[in-house]
């Protein structure tokens, strides 16, 4: 008897015990007197290096240097790792919401991640500031009173680097594509810009993300005949499709545009590999003294040198604690409208304002890799081309699909 | 104390905990525990239990079961999304997808035994992932997302999380007296036998091919089920539900909470889907290690799982 | 010149390519055909194991400077060392049960193994330069064949017809395949039945390892890389039939050269190809094309 008893009580206990236990992580908080900014990004795939864990780690500074503290609130800084699934990044999204009280959310790289976590954001009115991930949809068709796209997006480097390309000779082009929102979007925007400045498409192929081998998309790529191989992909990706490019000999026949690059993976695939080529960035380490003055600062905890995303990121959180500040809460609408009033005056704009779609218009960089007989430090890899001011880079009214800006 | 006794306090309790454990569910949002995580588990929970008639009950290893929570995943999610059904009609347009995926693959894989069978699942349902990853409705790499939760039958509004939760919480009982249900009558008795001694059974006049194959499909409608109830919850329905690990998972949720038992996969189903939400912070590449050495501690050490371990337990004191 | 209207470069490059995975999956099916054979389990950390052999050659070049040609030897020497202590400590527990438990306890291994280089490594491949006597391609004429690649076609014929040969033709594999009929009758004759096994085992491990280490200057080094490739290899098997060891090895070779084609032709079906046809053997020939019904 006294077994029965003891043993329905131990296996009702351990139900109760399993089920509290996993879902008292799950309490509801509320974040009364912490501010807490999260960041969901790639930490460990092939989206680690351009942005990742150091990314983090940029956005820390940029509480570090507001003190740790805005107006007697502490605040906190959430981190995780979407690993390029945009199930996981919206769920950690809204678990975040739900049950942290977190008030405003970064976002890293990845497209899919990027729009999964913005419509999130709009159904739980909260703040939503998209660094990392590149489709211009976030500003388009997919565009929320509750998103700023901070740092970058397709249109900005179709414009960028598909015209300087077409430009320089390049008129017949072949795309090798990232099978995913960033990939097509990026392919789309190069596509009609390239076409409207009097190229040709011959055609294009698509790989799975972070693909292990290259050799036969690129196999279809040479035997398209096109002048140019666009690489509609970022991070890994990129490296891996330029090394297998290089050991084919792609590159005897095709000259390679990438049309997303970021330092990192210019210094992973070194200036022999890279020189000449051209790409569209919103920052450079090297671009004035202060950028260069914060970048040493990041290079000693990080032994690298920033990348654009990661100076983003520092930027976005600067702006928004000081926002916070500036009116004394953190209720979204409100910092929202205060960040749409302030300009954007740090390391990494110059003169930048949040417009209506909610794009923040800022200077963008045309830039050419340097041959390594004419850089003079480490990292020091890239010369300005030409510099696009304001609007000029971004999507223009005219052009907009986003049904709130017009 | 003799067998018969022990074997009605074995019932007595078995019945205690599980009303127990209900009444933990009916309390859930009450108690502080977060609806969205709870509904995710439910979901899972169908799934490991329509995944454990066919193991645990017919013998049968199906090792792709995620292809058809994944099939149901993405029909139940484009059918709401795009062609604006309620999503009682979605789940259900869901679940006979996945049926008749099952259906399909059941003949196909139905022709080999033991072993086979399990390889020609898996191999079947990875044929499904590379479907899904290229055709152009399921959005292949970025998923269905933005799928809205609609109306219940047009007038009960599902946005808030406590009331969906109770819409599943309805579903997951349905499908447990359903699966018991189904244990117990001929058809379930006659599946027992064959789980345990094939030649036999067909010596026997069964029709075993159809026996099993009913079964398959009927499991596979199921884990549809799961898998279109979880893509109403979370709005989304992307690659992983169809990928080859969550056919993993499915399995170590079965094996580790009891092959055979009732309780068993929903106790399995909470431990992983817990493990997975409470750890992955934390240990970040770690868990699928973990996982990794659940299975192989089950599969040497833990045969039968938390509850059939626990019955043994208890049939061992009783004879002493 | 042109074949099909795909330029005669493009289709020749296809097919090496098709024959090189080719190469891949008769080696891989190879192995778990020898494995399931003696030890009656469906070993799915062959993947796992050719990704630790890849891994083991990639690591000597970084950390030690040990080259390629001394990795082909001390990889499969590794992970066969590895492959004895698994079956030594968790596989023997196994042979009397369900075919299952063997399923998914190397099922559950692979996950480690996966998680683990995850989590050293990360997700993002490793480079491994080919080394410098396979550098370099030769202009055939109608097309340029990269050298490392057809070293590769022609390394793993050559191992699997060894290992073809050493089991149908040795005295040690008559042993091996009496082992597999009768292992209490051969333990009776004498023969250490559980020493063959453990080695056996071994043996597999290390031929995967082989295939890992010879893919590595080929494709990124992942931690997934074995599992993606494990599944398709199960498919093989399960269309080649377990019975015949130079069917394994036909079959992967031919489906290695459909998947080429099919990559020409029609390169959105390339990654279910081999799925449909094995359907379409299952529905004709159950046991396999070469197959003999247990």
């Amino acid at each position: 008897m006294k077994l029965k008893k003891l043993s329905a009580c131990l296996s009702t206990a351990f139900a109760l015990a399993a089920t509290t236990m996993f879902g008292a992580s799950a309490q509801a908080q509320v974040s009364g007197d912490v501010i807490k900014i999260g960041f969901i990004t790639d930490l460990s795939g092939l989206y680690a290096d351009i942005d990742g864990p150091a990314g983090a780690e940029a956005i820390k500074m940029a509480v570090a240097e507001m003190g740790g503290a805005v107006g007697g609130k502490k605040v906190e800084v959430l981190v995780a790792d979407h690993q390029n699934k945009a199930d996981v990044a919206a769920a950690k999204a809204r678990e975040w919401f739900d049950t942290q009280g977190v008030d405003m959310l970064i976002g890293g790289t990845n497209s899919g991640t990027g729009l999964a976590m913005a419509k999130v954001a709009q159904e739980k009115k909260k703040l939503f500031i998209s660094v990392g991930a590149a489709t211009s949809a976030l500003t388009n068709e997919q565009c929320s009173p509750y998103t700023v796209h901070y740092a970058y997006d397709t249109t900005a480097l179709a414009k960028g680097t598909g015209n300087a390309v077409v430009k320089a000779g390049g008129k017949s082009w072949y795309f090798l594509t990232a099978d995913y929102a960033f990939g097509s979007q990026l392919q789309n925007d190069t596509s009609a810009v390239v076409k409207a400045a009097g190229g040709t498409i011959v055609g294009s192929v698509r790989h799975p993300l972070s693909a292990s081998d290259f050799s036969s998309f690129l196999l279809q790529a040479q035997s398209s005949k096109a002048q140019i191989l666009g690489l509609a992909n970022a991070g890994g990706d990129t490296i891996n499709s330029i090394k297998a490019a290089n050991e084919f000999g792609i590159t005897k026949t095709m000259k390679l545009a990438g049309l997303l690059m970021f330092i990192n993976d210019v210094h992973s695939l070194g200036l022999k590999a890279t020189q000449g080529m051209y790409l569209t960035d919103s920052w450079y380490w090297n671009r004035d003294p202060e950028s260069r003055a914060w970048s040493r600062k990041f290079f000693e905890k990080i032994k690298r040198m920033p990348s654009s995303l990661q100076a983003a990121d520092y930027s976005a959180a600067l702006q928004y604690l000081s926002a916070v500040k500036a009116i004394g809460s953190d209720d979204s609408e409100k910092v929202l409208a205060q960040m749409k009033k302030t300009k954007i005056n740090d390391i990494y704009a110059k003169g930048g304002w949040i417009r209506d779609d909610g794009s923040m218009i800022h200077d963008m960089y045309l830039m050419q890799v340097k041959s390594p007989d004419k850089s003079t430090e480490p990292w020091d890899y890239y010369t300005v081309a030409e510099t696009f001011k304001g609007e000029a880079a971004w999507t223009t009214k005219a052009e907009t699909k986003c049904a709130t800006w017009k | 104390m003799s067998t018969a006794a022990a074997d009605s306090n074995l019932a007595r309790y078995s019945q205690w905990a599980l009303y127990a454990g209900f009444a933990i569910l009916l309390a859930a949002p009450f108690i502080g525990l977060y609806p969205v995580f709870m509904m995710t588990a439910l979901c899972f929970a169908i799934f490991a239990c329509a995944f454990n008639l066919l193991l645990g009950f017919t013998g049968l290893l199906s090792f792709g079961h995620a292809a058809y929570l994944g099939a149901a995943a993405y029909a139940t999610g484009w059918l709401v999304k795009e062609a604006h059904l309620t999503p009682e009609l979605g789940v259900l347009a869901g679940t006979l997808v996945a049926g008749l995926c099952g259906l399909v693959i059941g003949l196909i894989a139905i022709r080999r035994q033991g072993i086979y069978f399990a390889m020609v699942t898996l191999a079947m349902a990875q044929m499904i992932y590379f479907v899904f990853l290229q055709a152009p409705f399921t959005g292949g790499e970025d998923g269905l997302q933005g799928v809205p939760r609609g109306k219940l039958f047009g007038v009960l509004s599902l946005a808030d999380d406590r009331v969906l939760y109770y819409v599943v919480l309805a579903v997951f009982v349905a499908v447990f007296l359903f699966i018991i249900r189904i244990v117990h009558s001929p058809y379930g008795q006659v599946l027992k036998a064959i789980r345990e001694n094939e030649p036999r059974a067909i010596s026997l006049g069964y029709d075993v091919d159809r026996y099993k194959l009913l079964a398959f499909v009927l499991s596979t409608m199921l884990a549809g089920l799961a898998g279109s109830l979880k893509t109403v919850v979370v709005g989304f329905a992307t690659l992983s539900d169809a990928h080859w690990s969550l056919s993993g998972e499915v399995v170590l949720m079965t094996l580790l909470g009891g092959m055979g038992t009732f309780a068993g996969p929903v106790i399995g189903a909470f431990t992983i889907i817990g493990l997975q939400n409470f750890l992955a912070d934390q240990v970040g590449s770690w868990i699928n290690v973990i996982i990794g050495v659940i299975f192989v501690v089950c599969v040497v050490a833990f045969r039968r799982g938390f509850v059939g371990e626990l019955r043994a337990w208890q049939l061992r004191r009783k004879k002493s | 010149m042109e074949i099909f209207g795909i330029p005669i470069q493009a289709f020749m490059g296809q097919l090496m390519l098709g024959l090189v995975n080719g190469s891949f999956y008769a080696m891989l099916s190879l192995g778990l055909a020898v494995i399931f054979g003696l030890l009656g389990i469906v070993n799915f950390a062959h993947g796992a194991l050719y990704m630790i052999g890849a891994y083991v050659a990639w690591i000597g070049m970084e950390k030690f400077g040990i080259s390629y040609w001394v990795s082909l030897v001390l990889a499969p020497l590794v992970v066969g060392a590895i492959g004895v202590a698994i079956e030594r400590t968790l596989l023997k527990h196994l042979y009397k049960i369900d075919p299952i438990y063997g399923l998914l306890l190397t099922f559950g291994l692979a996950l480690i193994a996966e998680g683990v280089f995850r989590d050293q490594f990360g997700v993002s491949g490793q480079s491994y330069s080919v080394p410098e006597a396979l550098a370099g391609a030769t202009n055939l004429g109608f097309m340029v064949l990269p050298n490392y690649r057809a070293w590769v076609v022609f390394a793993s014929l050559a191992v699997c017809l060894g290992t073809w040969f050493v089991i149908e033709r040795t005295r040690l594999g008559a042993y091996l395949r009496a082992g597999t009929e009768n292992p209490a009758l051969v333990q009776a004759f004498g023969i250490n039945v559980p020493v063959m096994v453990m080695l056996t085992y071994g043996a597999g491990a290390g031929l995967a390892a082989l295939a890992g280490v010879l893919a590595a200057p080929v494709i990124q080094i992942t931690p997934l890389m074995g599992s993606n490739l494990i599944i398709v290899v199960f498919a093989v098997v399960v269309i080649g039939g377990m019975g015949s060891i130079l069917g394994s090895i036909l079959t992967g070779l031919a489906l290695g050269l459909i998947e080429g084609l099919t990559k020409v032709f029609y390169p959105e079906a390339s990654s279910i190809v081999v799925f449909v046809i094995m359907a379409i053997v299952l529905m004709i020939r159950p046991a396999g094309l070469f197959g003999k019904e247990k």
